[in-house]
């Protein structure tokens, strides 16, 4: 099987894996970053949200052989040492998950909000979202999480 | 030396006192609990016994940290703390010393209220956890306090009834003494007997320390820093990969086409048979899903071939129409004679496709069957059951304790993780692939065909008014297949009306079915609520005046009409192009929701812009996660009733992933949905599934108010609604 080398969460990873693996297979199944999640295979859900590059992909979607070893990959586990991303201090004072499954992948998705805008009005932040599903409909609190984080991450002067 | 020791009750209590060689032993209050710790890593025994259990349901330390174990699943709606918090109150814990995790699955010993009086059960369904466990925690938190408590009336040698506890401390006020429950774990004693507490020997609720705050949930930072575990997370050395093909006639049987060619496939280890669809083993979970993808089947037909689920409805209107009784679930008074006294009977048929469960989390297990067949190990996300071993046993032929269920998180629930045909199946595998341990998965397109549903139905309701417009009598026939799943939810429990018949009249296609988050209250009280406010804009009533009659006989329903009316501004014009409507809901708690809609008369698309919920859930144990409930439940319910939809033909099911099933997403929430809760003192109740049955009957009311025109036909999808307005 091809060997490939992956750049994720600052460290670097080889993987022997057949061609046209997807990158979330290899994530969870191979490496062990099990924080994003299998929702639906297509990109519909966002459940599998990660980073390349600081943009938000689909991991689903994405065979290995796309990436390089040069392309950052940051999942859920790199966001923060800590957990204390101000995105996910935020996640937990709104008390934001439920079942909590397609979390990872929401937190992912509103990073790369904050890191591309600042202060996103509300209709910015829900036309962001809105390719990540939470069947517990917790988008209220992930809407109020959002907005908390933004304050926090970038107060206005 | 650590080894393997079956405990049985007959062991000294006393016994418990000398722990060693790696067997740590739990008193419940049912006797030792046979199940520990065993293990043959000396540092690890040497961990272990640093914790002290003080019963079958708490493990202290020595430095005051305590693990408090929770009976029930984990599927978002907050088991993990409120559960453990009710345990913590009667115990006097100090909460930042608590860490919570999943008992072991042994309902004699953690089983709460099971269904007939007298039994346990560990099953989170029904939205009953907390209202079933609620005495149990209760009382085994009293029973913990006790064992702390005798212990320091023995090493102070006091009376035990001198003695207090608060915040992890017991307490003798005479003579001024203190002590940890920390530094209480070395002079530990059983007492012989631990006191059956009863409900006026417990904590008085006004004395609560955490019933009733806002406490933040125990699991969230696991689930936003991503290392909360689900089963499909799990992975375990030399692990192998196993799916199925189902098809999508559900009971269709399987012949596999090209076995050779799947079996040549990379990485394909066995093809397993089985009545409805074909097995496959393989390396790794790429390989098993390219070889599932290859499979060439002839399936044969089903209970289900030639059913067209959207064309059955005339044939529902025919079975309605004909004059015999169904299974009768109601009959007050004399429907007959309502019907032939009244002054004037309204009556309307609702329709409700078939919904999917759609938890994101799609179906899977890991199981390790050992190498003798003896015994399995099982990591899985399930609502537990009557068998909390979950089918295992039976497929490998081997008693209950051989199995040992380790659970996880539910990535969602809602009614289809309380089957367990996904982890017979695996079993079925792992015990193929022995003793290698294997992960079942399920596509979300498995997930989808092979679903099994909220069932389609039919409901016809007739209601009879006197000459002043008050309701007289009642009727509700459900049409439709699986009993109870479409029977339930008919009972009108809080509104006075002195004739009253329901009935449930069957049929039967081969369509896999299944309790969905609320089960039958989610067409019925859309049923009933809507037919009400026909009535009321018939009778040129405001249908909050129609219900206030209705709920005379019924404060506590009267109560969360009136609260909802006021936090809703009901009586306030709505802003041009909008409308309110009602809905009033009982499943265990009781609640009225209001929202407020505005439509697109070119898409046909409805909007909804606010909800308000009025809730008596007897006692609140967390009241934000209660919010968070209301919240879930409102928007599950818009999705279900704006958006989703099964649809067959020929036996066959249409959809198959979230294309094509589309779920309510982030741009088409409401601005707020705002819950207040209405005080009380009494038991807890279930609160999982008495916000979803709200959402129709509110929007088709609204919808109404707003067009005079009725939705009754569940999903209210835009095509629909442009049929309805341009009618």
């Amino acid at each position: 099987m091809p060997k490939y080398t992956l750049n994720i969460n600052k460290t670097s990873y080889d993987v022997e894996v057949a061609a046209g693996t997807s990158l979330l297979w290899v994530l969870r199944e191979d490496l062990g970053l099990t924080g994003a999640k299998y929702g639906c295979g297509i990109g519909q859900c966002g459940a599998c949200t990660v980073h390349v590059d600081k943009q938000p992909i689909k991991a689903c979607l994405l065979p290995i052989e796309q990436f390089t070893a040069g392309q950052e990959i940051t999942t859920i586990e790199g966001l923060s040492e800590h957990g204390d991303h101000p995105v996910q201090k935020a996640w937990i004072e709104a008390q934001a998950p439920q079942c909590g499954y397609c979390h990872s992948g929401q937190i992912m998705q509103a990073v790369a909000l904050l890191e591309q805008k600042e202060h996103p009005t509300r209709d910015e932040i829900k036309a962001h979202m809105n390719g990540n599903l939470c069947r517990c409909g917790t988008y209220l609190r992930i809407l109020t999480a959002i907005e908390m984080a933004a304050k926090t991450k970038n107060p206005t002067s | 030396m650590a080894k393997d020791l079956t405990i049985t009750n007959k062991i000294n209590r006393r016994a418990f006192l000398k722990t060693s060689g790696g067997v740590t032993l739990f008193i419940g209050a049912s006797g030792v609990l046979p199940v520990l710790v065993s293990c043959q890593d000396d540092k690890k025994i040497r961990e272990q016994l640093k914790k002290v259990p003080v019963t079958a349901w708490v493990q202290l330390w020595e430095d005051g940290q305590m693990i408090i174990y929770n009976p029930a699943a984990e599927m978002g709606q907050g088991s993990m703390t409120s559960l453990p918090i009710i345990f913590a109150e009667e115990m006097d814990a100090d909460w930042s010393k608590v860490q919570v995790e999943f008992s072991p699955q042994e309902a004699d010993i953690y089983g709460g209220e099971g269904w007939a009086p007298g039994t346990k059960l560990m099953f989170t369904v029904g939205s009953r956890t907390t209202h079933s466990y609620y005495h149990v925690m209760r009382k085994a938190g009293a029973q913990a306090r006790y064992v702390l408590l005798n212990t320091a009336a023995n090493h102070w040698k006091v009376p035990i009834e001198e003695l207090s506890a608060a915040q992890s401390f017991v307490l003798h006020e005479k003579s001024g003494q203190k002590i940890s429950f920390g530094e209480l774990v070395p002079l530990l004693t059983m007492p012989t007997v631990l006191p059956d507490f009863t409900e006026d020997q417990l904590k008085n609720p006004k004395d609560f320390q955490l019933i009733g705050k806002n406490i933040p949930r125990t699991e969230i930072p696991a689930k936003v820093n991503g290392t909360a575990q689900f089963a499909i997370d799990v992975r375990l050395p030399d692990m192998v990969y196993g799916a199925l093909e189902r098809g999508k006639l559900h009971g269709a049987r399987p012949t596999l086409l090209n076995e050779s060619e799947i079996l040549a496939q990379a990485g394909v280890m066995r093809i397993v048979q089985f009545d409805y669809a074909i097995g496959l083993i393989a390396s790794t979970l790429k390989g098993v899903l390219d070889a599932k993808k290859l499979l060439k089947i002839d399936w044969s037909t089903a209970t289900s071939s030639g059913y067209h689920s959207q064309e059955i409805y005339s044939q529902y209107e025919a079975i309605a129409a004909k004059n015999q009784k169904g299974r009768v679930v109601t009959e007050i008074g004399n429907m007959g004679e309502a019907l032939r006294s009244a002054h004037k009977t309204y009556t309307a048929d609702f329709k409700n496709d078939y919904v999917y469960h759609a938890q994101i989390e799609p179906l899977n297990a890991v199981i390790q069957v050992s190498k003798d067949l003896q015994t399995a190990e099982v990591w899985v996300g399930s609502q537990q059951g009557g068998d909390t071993k979950l089918g295992i046993p039976g497929v490998l032929g081997v008693p209950p304790e051989n199995v040992n269920v380790h659970l996880h998180y539910l990535g969602g629930g809602f009614g289809r993780r309380s089957m367990t045909d996904f982890v017979v199946e695996c079993a079925v595998l792992a015990k193929e692939i022995a003793p290698l341990p294997l992960k079942l998965v399920w596509t979300r397109e498995d997930d989808v065909a092979y679903g099994a549903y909220r069932p389609l139905s039919l409901q016809r309701l007739k209601a009879t008014v006197d000459a002043n417009g008050q309701l007289t009598g009642f009727s509700h026939t459900v049409i439709g297949d699986g009993g109870n799943l479409v029977a339930g939810g008919v009972k009108n429990d809080h509104y006075d009306i002195p004739h009253q018949f329901a009935e449930w009249r069957e049929t039967n296609h081969g369509i896999r079915l299944k309790h969905w988050r609320s089960v039958g209250h989610g067409p019925n009280k859309f049923a009933i609520e809507s037919l009400l406010d026909t009535i009321a804009f018939d009778q040129r009533m405001d249908p909050i005046n129609l219900r206030r009659t209705l709920m005379a006989q019924s404060p506590k329903a009267l109560a969360t009409l009136e609260k909802a009316v006021a936090m809703s501004h009901w009586d306030a014009p709505s802003i041009e192009g909008r409308a309110k409507g009602v809905a009033f809901v009982d499943h265990g708690s009781i609640g009225t929701g209001i929202c407020e809609i505005s439509l697109d008369r070119n898409s046909g698309a409805i909007k909804v812009h606010h909800f308000w919920i009025a809730l008596d859930a007897g006692m609140i144990i967390q009241p934000n996660n209660v919010k968070a409930q209301m919240e879930g439940g409102i928007i599950m319910g818009m999705s279900s009733v704006l958006k989703e939809q099964i649809t067959i033909v020929d036996g066959q099911v249409q959809q198959s992933n979230f294309h094509d099933y589309s779920l309510l997403r982030m741009q088409e929430v409401p601005d707020s949905i705002e819950t207040a809760f209405i005080p009380s003192s009494e038991k807890p109740e279930g609160v999982g599934e008495t916000a979803t049955p709200m959402v129709a009957g509110a929007i088709a009311n609204a919808f109404l108010k707003l067009t005079g025109k009725h939705l009754r036909h569940l999903p209210f999808t835009p095509d629909r609604v442009l049929a309805v307005l341009n009618g």
